[in-house]
């Protein structure tokens, strides 16, 4: 029989090694762990690391390991009573400024960590946990927008004397064609409001107009202000919920922008969605006052806060004592941008506001140049509870001071704060201001919670159906194609291998449907053996010389097998491209299922029948 | 062991109008149901809230539905769900920003009532995605058959990419007839299933068409009709063996893979053994029909006798 050539054979070996690597991971389970992880400027160091150790060996809570890494801080438990009990401990101690959450970690050794071999990340409804999908209201965003052209517009005329007839919104701010017109009297009145209304505010389009009745001006958003608004509705968004999630004390949750108009929130771990709901769904304000310099911050920390004050915390946890009267609120903020400073070269952040609030802060900040203003950001969470039976619902406000400045000069409707340390913080800023000041209104339109009892009973599910399959399989190939039947087992239980490896590596999402993949995918892959069996036994029974039938059966039948697989590829590729979430899962398998079916029906197994029959003198053939 | 032993070639092709045409009554019967019933479309297409909880003895449906009334919840349907211990509980789209927060009512209500109820599963769809998902359903299906009608046309010929579609969109159809008929719920994860068919099927109908090719340049004389016939003798055994194969497979599936995957099996073992019927006794009479001929099989330089597989256009 002819020779296989030893370079296939060593491919074959190393795949197969390399293989074995990466998909032996998934063996190990996983521990139950505490992730302690920082949030904006509070650090994980060793410091942190013997603090937390400390406080679990003075509460006598063994703990398997405590490690810090890129993510933070993770400490293993054998239980998950004690992961639980020692969240709350370590949730104390910590403080405000550190997010503590439960985790399941893989229990992967460290080398194959090194190597980047780690399981298959499971998908919720494998895990349990929290899937939103969240719709911004793009249009209530532009619609509030124009809502706040026509209030500055008519303040403006008003101060300016300059008299109109009408001022109304119209067309439609769904798609785009939203806009405001004004109807005066006279064009002298017209073109005097136009001058007004182009000086202050130079990016919009202004339009003019005449008939029997009146001059009007129609003012509209440009394209590109419009796109900016939506762009910034969304990141405003992301924004305010990934600083909302931490609140949850989530390990890993997932906060990203799917589409045009949508945000994708994953919380894996969590059950309580109606909580979640809640926390997610809260409104923020935003409030400017002045810090309280004559008192010390401290001082009101025990207890001392001197009236006509509120102490406050900064978002690295520091205490900051800001006086009762409010100087500013964000119903006045028409627009809030982060840039670079030209004469700095550092970043800032540019607020504009609008005519009546302009007038506002000047005279707010004309006593108090010089000193410090801090910019609070509020909260306001409604939470339900459960009070004798009745489903009580009360508002709870959560204040942070998310900005702290000194004020050069006097301010008007436009200043700049300056000083930030990084572009992400001005970045972040803006966006706070924005979440604050123009929210744009969020909704849920897709929701899908898993239950943790119902996710592992699905891994079970899947994996015995998986498992029964392919002893079935193995067991009725070897009857029927004997030795060349068990052969074909082996192959296909390198093709599983092979599977596993590559989705680990990928770190592909493994959903339900995903794991009915698999199982499809090796019920499938045995046509593959099946064509080139079928095809040996027709030319043995032709009167082929054996090893001669053996040689003709794989050549023959490659070409049969690449064809049929494509279809189903090109099945799979449809489908991943119309599905989401577990669909998608389902795809990605059976893609990766055609590849390295292929890989080992034609390779694997040809190279195993040469290891059995090479060399070999053949009169018979054990294939039944 | 060999089960298939046959000696001659069976004419399959001489009953190729009795093997069409009863596909063409199954494929009418199962449009029939269609249009009639319609599918029972889950809350992946058509909006809507779905929970499934658990209790710790056996559910009492009727308190169930009594508590859920009691809350305002009057569209709420609850019922029994795999073990008696499970209840399935279905509120149709509500209007308005609040259709989130339906599921958290529910599970207010009912662990006000009973407080040892578990949520097993919770899934929302609003309105708006619902209506997607039907869309991008289709568009799925319509890329797919164009996908496959593509490459059949550069492998073989247009004559059987043709064939192939129109034989294999009619297991489609025979699947949804069926869920149809009996109001199986058609989730996300059938639509799959379906898609998966049509690729495994289309599958089939390749195999034949392989040998079919073959058999065009081996078979010298032999006619049309000859040439089929011995194709798809030939080819019955690996069929029947692929099939069981897969479908011992999709059996382990439907016995031990639970609630999630049970109607994501049926609509595979109904494709399968549909397949195997469509593919090769529908499929391939219609090639016959379309007129393809020796010619079309064979690129005149390349012709010959030579044993190995000539990877080349049709």
């Amino acid at each position: 029989m002819g020779k296989y050539p030893l370079w296939k054979y060593l491919l074959i070996s190393v795949v197969v090694l390399v293989g074995g690597l990466y998909a032996v991971p998934n063996i190990y389970g996983e521990d139950p762990a505490i992730q302690v992880s920082s949030t904006r400027s509070t650090k994980i160091d060793v410091g942190t690391l013997d603090r937390v150790k400390g406080v679990l060996d003075r509460a006598q809570l063994k703990f398997g390991s405590a490690k810090v890494d890129e993510t933070g801080l993770l400490v293993r438990f054998t239980d998950t009573e004690t992961q639980i009990k020692a969240q709350d401990l370590i949730r104390e101690t910590m403080g405000p400024g550190y997010v503590v959450a439960l985790n399941l970690a893989p229990a992967t050794p460290d080398w194959m960590k090194s190597v980047h071999a780690l399981p298959m990340y499971l998908g919720l409804d494998l895990r349990g946990g929290v899937h939103f999908l969240m719709e911004v209201d793009m249009n209530a965003a532009i619609s509030q927008s124009l809502e706040r052209y026509k209030g500055d517009f008519r303040t403006m005329l008003r101060e300016k004397k300059v008299r109109y007839l009408d001022i109304a919104i119209g067309g439609n701010a769904a798609d785009g064609t939203g806009f405001i017109k004004l109807q005066f009297g006279s064009p002298q009145d017209r073109d005097q409001a136009k001058d007004i209304i182009r000086k202050e505010f130079g990016s919009l389009v202004l339009k003019d107009d005449a008939d029997d009745k009146g001059a009007y001006l129609t003012a509209l958003m440009s394209p590109s202000e419009q796109a900016e608004t939506r762009k910034f509705a969304i990141q405003q968004n992301i924004t305010t919920l990934r600083n909302r999630v931490n609140e949850l004390g989530v390990a890993e949750p997932v906060i990203q922008q799917q589409g045009v108009d949508r945000i994708v929130v994953q919380l894996p771990g969590v059950q309580d969605t109606a909580r979640a709901k809640e926390i997610l769904g809260a409104t923020a304000t935003l409030e400017f006052r002045m810090v309280d310099e004559e008192h010390g911050a401290q001082a009101a920390l025990n207890g001392v806060v001197p009236p006509g004050a509120k102490l406050y915390r900064e978002r690295n946890g520091d205490p900051v004592l800001l006086k009762n009267q409010v100087m500013l609120t964000g119903d006045y903020i028409v627009d809030a941008k982060s840039g670079i400073d030209a004469q700095s070269g550092g970043s800032k952040v540019d607020i504009s506001l609008d005519s009546k609030g302009g007038r506002l802060f000047e005279n707010a900040t004309k006593e108090n140049v010089g000193k410090l203003m801090g910019v609070v950001f509020i909260e306001t969470k409604t939470e339900s509870k459960t009070i004798d039976g009745q489903l009580v619902k009360t508002k709870r406000k959560v204040e942070e001071v998310i900005n702290v400045a000194r004020i050069r000069e006097q301010l008007g409707r436009r200043f700049q704060v300056t000083g930030l340390d990084s572009s992400k913080e001005a970045r972040d800023f803006a966006l706070l201001l924005r979440a604050g000041a123009l929210a744009a209104p969020i909704d849920i339109v897709e929701e899908r919670t898993v239950g943790p009892s119902l996710g592992a009973e699905n891994i079970l599910k899947g994996f015995n159906s998986t498992l029964l399959g392919f002893c079935l399989i193995a067991v009725f190939m070897t009857i029927y194609y004997l030795m060349f039947g068990f052969i074909s087992v082996i192959a296909l239980a390198i093709n599983l291998l092979l599977l596993i490896a590559v989705l680990s590596i990928m770190q592909a999402t493994l959903t339900l449907p995903g794991m009915a993949g698999i199982a499809l995918t090796v019920g499938m892959a045995i046509d593959s053996n099946v064509l080139v069996f079928e095809r040996i036994r027709e030319e043995l029974r032709a009167g082929m010389a054996p090893a001669q039938a053996i040689t003709a059966g794989y050549e023959r039948a490659w070409a049969t097998i690449f064809d049929s697989n494509i279809t189903i590829f090109i099945a799979g590729f449809s489908l991943f491209l119309l599905g989401s979430g577990p669909v998608r899962g389902f795809a990605v398998v059976l893609c990766i299922g055609i590849l390295t079916s292929m890989f080992s029906a034609i390779m694997v197994s040809r190279a195993l029948v040469q290891v059995v029959y090479g060399g070999k003198r053949l009169t018979k053939l054990a294939i039944g | 062991m060999e089960l298939f032993k046959i000696k001659k070639d069976i004419p399959f092709m001489s009953y190729g109008k009795v093997t069409t045409m009863i596909s063409a009554v199954t494929f009418v019967l199962a449009v029939v149901f269609l249009v009639t019933k319609g599918l029972n479309f889950g809350v992946d297409f058509t909006g809507g809230t779905v929970l499934e909880v658990s209790y710790q003895q056996a559910a009492d449906l009727g308190k169930v539905r009594e508590t859920l009334e009691a809350a305002g919840l009057k569209d709420a349907s609850a019922q029994a769900f795999g073990t008696s211990r499970d209840v399935l509980i279905r509120l149709p789209v509500r209007k308005g920003s609040d259709a989130a927060h339906v599921s958290d009512e529910v599970l207010h209500a009912l662990r006000t009532k009973d407080p040892g109820v578990e949520m097993r599963r919770v899934e929302f769809v609003g309105p708006q995605v619902g209506g997607e998902m039907v869309n991008a359903g289709g568009l799925a299906l319509l890329l797919l058959a164009g996908g496959i009608m593509l490459y059949l046309t550069i492998r073989f010929d247009w004559r059987f990419a043709v064939a192939a579609i129109i034989a294999n969109m009619h297991d489609v159809v025979i699947i949804l007839g069926f869920f149809a008929f009996f109001q199986w719920e058609f989730s996300l994860t059938v639509l799959a299933a379906v898609l998966a068919v049509l690729g495994y099927s289309v599958n089939e109908s390749v195999v034949v068409f392989d040998r079919i090719r073959e058999n065009f340049r081996r078979m010298r004389k032999a006619s049309v009709h000859e040439v089929i016939d011995n194709a798809i003798t030939r080819t019955m055994s690996r069929t029947i063996m692929t099939h069981t194969m897969t479908e011992t497979m999709v059996l382990a599936m439907l016995l031990l893979g639970g609630d999630v995957l049970f109607y994501f099996a049926l609509a595979l073992t109904i494709g399968i053994l549909f397949g195997i019927y469509s593919s090769v006794l529908v499929a391939s009479p219609i090639v016959m029909w379309l007129g393809i001929s020796r010619e079309h099989m064979i690129v005149p330089p390349k012709e010959g006798e030579d044993s190995k597989p000539v990877e080349e256009q049709g």
